[in-house]
């Protein structure tokens, strides 16, 4: 009880100091920060999004569940959702943008075994392959968010011949398509060379609707 | 893959930059004897003289009662947020177990969360709880580093400086303006940052997508400048709102290094021992490399269980290869596993990839940096840890050669060794006594999320990383049960004011110390031979202490996985 005198003494501040630096740190920087954001980058401070306001078609930098062949298909996602039948149950949702998340299997889960087996037989089945192709790593395996916009080079050309078929297109039109839309390495270094799913297939439905416009 | 070493180079290379230019910085807010008119008015409002001087009880005192404060703020807003407006999700209030934890979290700089963010917290909370609580103890970091050096700097004095002082300047002059400019760079990368909490859209299938987002830039720059690590989404910084190209990536890196490397240049500065900042630098730079170099190569490696199943784990142009579970196309293996060396090195516990789907020995890189806590240390602290082993080491070779101790021109006795022992092992103790009493726990086998050696590797996880203040998580495990709330919430909070409170007392008695000048009997610490004695007493310690720990769970699974063993 030496320090009661101090202690007392230290009341008032440490009171004071909470509301003022939760006013300063908590509300003053954060809607500073939104309105200085609004103002020089209003596209990307609002979300990235693709498509019309009131008919927004997803983000840019989200992705979103493809599975119609037609289509370039993203990442195995892990993401779930509250079962509409029983909320207190989840229920497999991928590409939930309202709750990003993980299989988080360890490496000597058998589960993982069991998802990655069977991933890499339907997307055997789903891409004319070999019954001994080797997959891309990515095409099989769930991503941290859930919400991966990217699938790799190699995904991306084994799923062309696919997507070419069932868009009545010529295989190299959509492999050219596939190369234009390559999102290189940051400056030339950071990060991996991969394909926004979303983008791509944007430009394939530009491409689709192209002809029709021109007649 | 040289793209892989030359990225590596990069960040080390600009941390190297930052480290001068943030020291010099940090430096001078530190000592300089002007106060700015918002802090001049800021003083008046708390009711202070920015002129007193404190002794470490004072200062460690005011610390303690200013977070309690924020603490108790911070749990209050989070219990009443379903009654507060504004949030079109209407996102229920947080229990009592689950805010207690939140707040202990937050306040603590640990930011481990047994909540989702996206469908736990309103962007009000995102606002007036998380990023305030980040900005402020990241602050009191800074500060209780400040008080600290300058007891090893001063002699024959009590004074270790104002708390009110250092701690408001740190918020106005260093973080706060830091935060501004780097949350803008963040946004026009595609972070968003805004006060609407989601958009509704259909997907080019005709699905229903809701997009949550709110006020993420200015989150996320805290975060990562504070080594909080507390993520708005539940997946943290592998979001791609959080985190959307490898640019942010970079910039997450270098702001987490950023504070923890110039304070040790800015002790070098103001104990007028440039030369010894230099020598703690490299300390940290050898063994971050060699814990890097493991979990790239780990990760790349890849999991032989994945070739069975049919998938192609080798590296091509065409593809990033190895161990993808769990992990983001546009970082791959280089920038992911540099992230997990830096995230637990800076105890930020920021994730870019679920560690919990990382290799046995990926995953053995995260435990171990965070065991050690003081390879770059989040802010403040981990600079602290670092001392602390200084002078154990200093102790130790007094003792192998005969001489009494000398640390910085000040005789090292029992009881400052006293002290330093107490926060050293209080580390060890909080994880493995907390990880023994959780194993033995009938509930514990429910919340796993793997079985075999890495549902243990699950438990230790969480312990340490709420022990060592980091918050990243082998996040399958569910610790969103009373037990484990309230247990990690203690280990957090035994973690930061245990090994914080020991050292200020060290700094209070060795600020009043007489210096002695150097002698043929006293070894320089400034010098490569100091380094590396200094590394081989960190990683004995740590490696004595939790070498069996270790052994029951990530080095046993690395052997069974090589067997083709699973569970």
């Amino acid at each position: 009880m030496i320090h009661t005198h101090t202690s007392r003494h230290l009341i008032r501040p440490a009171l004071v100091s909470a509301v003022v630096f939760m006013l300063v740190t908590g509300l003053a920087y954060p809607l500073l920060t939104t309105g200085l954001a609004h103002v020089l980058f209003p596209a990307q401070a609002a979300g990235s999004l693709v498509g019309q306001a009131g008919a927004w078609q997803g983000s840019a930098v989200i992705g979103q569940d493809f599975s119609q062949p037609g289509y370039f298909h993203p990442r195995p996602s892990a993401t779930s959702a509250a079962d509409p039948a029983d909320a207190s149950r989840t229920v497999d949702h991928p590409y939930n943008a309202a709750l990003s998340g993980a299989s988080n299997l360890g490496p000597t889960n058998r589960k993982l075994f069991d998802q990655v087996s069977a991933r890499v037989t339907a997307y055997r089945a789903t891409n004319d392959l070999p019954g001994d192709a080797a997959v891309p790593v990515d095409a099989v395996t769930a991503s941290a968010s859930g919400l991966d916009p990217d699938i790799s080079l190699a995904n991306a050309r084994l799923q062309a011949p696919r997507v070419a078929h069932a868009r009545g297109l010529p295989i190299p039109r959509v492999q050219a398509l596939v190369d234009q839309h390559m999102t290189a390495r940051q400056f030339g270094l950071l990060g991996e060379p991969r394909v926004n799913v979303l983008k791509l297939n944007l430009a394939l439905d530009a491409l689709a609707a192209q002809p029709a416009a021109s007649k | 893959m040289s793209l892989d070493y030359a990225q590596f180079a990069l960040v080390l290379a600009g941390m190297l930059l930052l480290v001068a230019a943030g020291g010099a910085w940090l430096n001078r807010v530190l000592t300089s004897p002007t106060h700015g008119l918002a802090e001049r008015l800021t003083y008046r409002l708390f009711g202070i003289n920015p002129a007193q001087a404190m002794s470490w009880k004072d200062y460690g005192l005011a610390l303690v009662m200013s977070n309690a404060a924020m603490m108790l703020l911070g749990y209050v807003l989070l219990r009443i947020q379903g009654w507060l407006p504004f949030d079109s999700l209407e996102r229920p209030a947080q229990s009592a177990d689950l805010a207690f934890n939140t707040a202990a979290s937050f306040i603590t700089n640990t930011n481990w969360q047994s909540y989702s963010g996206e469908a736990s917290l309103s962007n009000f909370s995102q606002m007036a709880v998380i990023t305030f609580l980040m900005t402020v103890s990241a602050a009191a970091g800074i500060a209780g580093c400040a008080a600290f050096i300058r007891g090893l700097s001063r002699k024959s004095s009590h004074d270790l400086g104002n708390y009110w002082v250092d701690v408001t300047r740190a918020t106005y002059r260093v973080l706060l303006p830091a935060c501004v400019v780097l949350a803008l760079i963040y946004v026009w990368q595609g972070m968003p940052q805004t006060l609407a909490s989601a958009v509704d859209a259909t997907t080019l299938e005709g699905l229903k997508q809701q997009i949550v987002m709110g006020p993420v830039a200015s989150l996320e720059a805290i975060k990562h400048i504070g080594t909080n690590g507390g993520g708005f989404f539940g997946m943290n910084a592998a979001h791609p709102f959080e985190n959307p190209t490898p640019l942010t990536n970079t910039l997450h890196m270098l702001a987490m290094f950023l504070i923890p490397s110039a304070l040790t240049y800015a002790f070098g500065s103001m104990l007028m021992r440039r030369r010894q900042g230099w020598a703690f630098l490299a300390a940290f730079l050898v063994m971050f490399v060699g814990f890097l170099c493991v979990v790239y190569h780990a990760e790349q490696q890849g999991n032989p269980m994945l070739t069975q199943a049919g998938a192609d784990q080798q590296w091509s142009a065409l593809q990033p290869g190895g161990n993808l579970e769990g992990k983001e196309m546009r970082f791959g293996i280089a920038q992911t596993s540099l992230f997990v060396a830096v995230t637990t090195a800076a105890t930020t516990g920021s994730v870019d990839a679920m560690h919990d789907s990382l290799t046995p020995l990926g995953g053995l890189v995260p435990l171990a940096l965070m065991m050690m806590n003081d390879v770059f240390g989040g802010v403040g602290v981990g600079f602290i840890n670092l001392v602390s082993f200084a002078i154990l080491t200093v102790f130790l070779v007094g003792m192998m050669i005969g001489r009494t101790p000398e640390f910085l021109g000040k005789k090292i006795e029992a009881r400052e060794i006293k002290l330093v022992m107490l926060a050293v092992l209080a580390h060890p103790f909080c994880i493995l006594g907390f990880t023994a009493l959780a194993a033995v726990w009938p509930a514990t086998i429910a919340s796993m999320n793997n079985g075999g050696p890495h549902g243990f590797s699950e438990l230790l996880y969480a312990y340490t990383s709420g022990t060592a203040n980091n918050g990243s998580a082998f996040a399958g495990f569910n610790s969103n049960t009373p037990f484990f709330n309230t247990t990690i919430g203690l280990a957090m909070l035994f973690g930061r004011y245990f090994t914080l409170l020991p050292m200020l007392a060290v700094a209070g008695s060795l600020a009043a110390k007489k210096s002695v000048p150097d002698g043929p009997g006293t070894l320089p610490t400034a010098t490569p031979l100091f380094t590396g004695l200094l590394i081989f007493v960190i990683l004995v310690v740590g490696g004595l202490t939790f070498l069996p720990a270790l052994a029951l769970g990530p080095i046993v699974e690395h052997l069974l996985m090589s067997a083709g063993q699973w569970f």
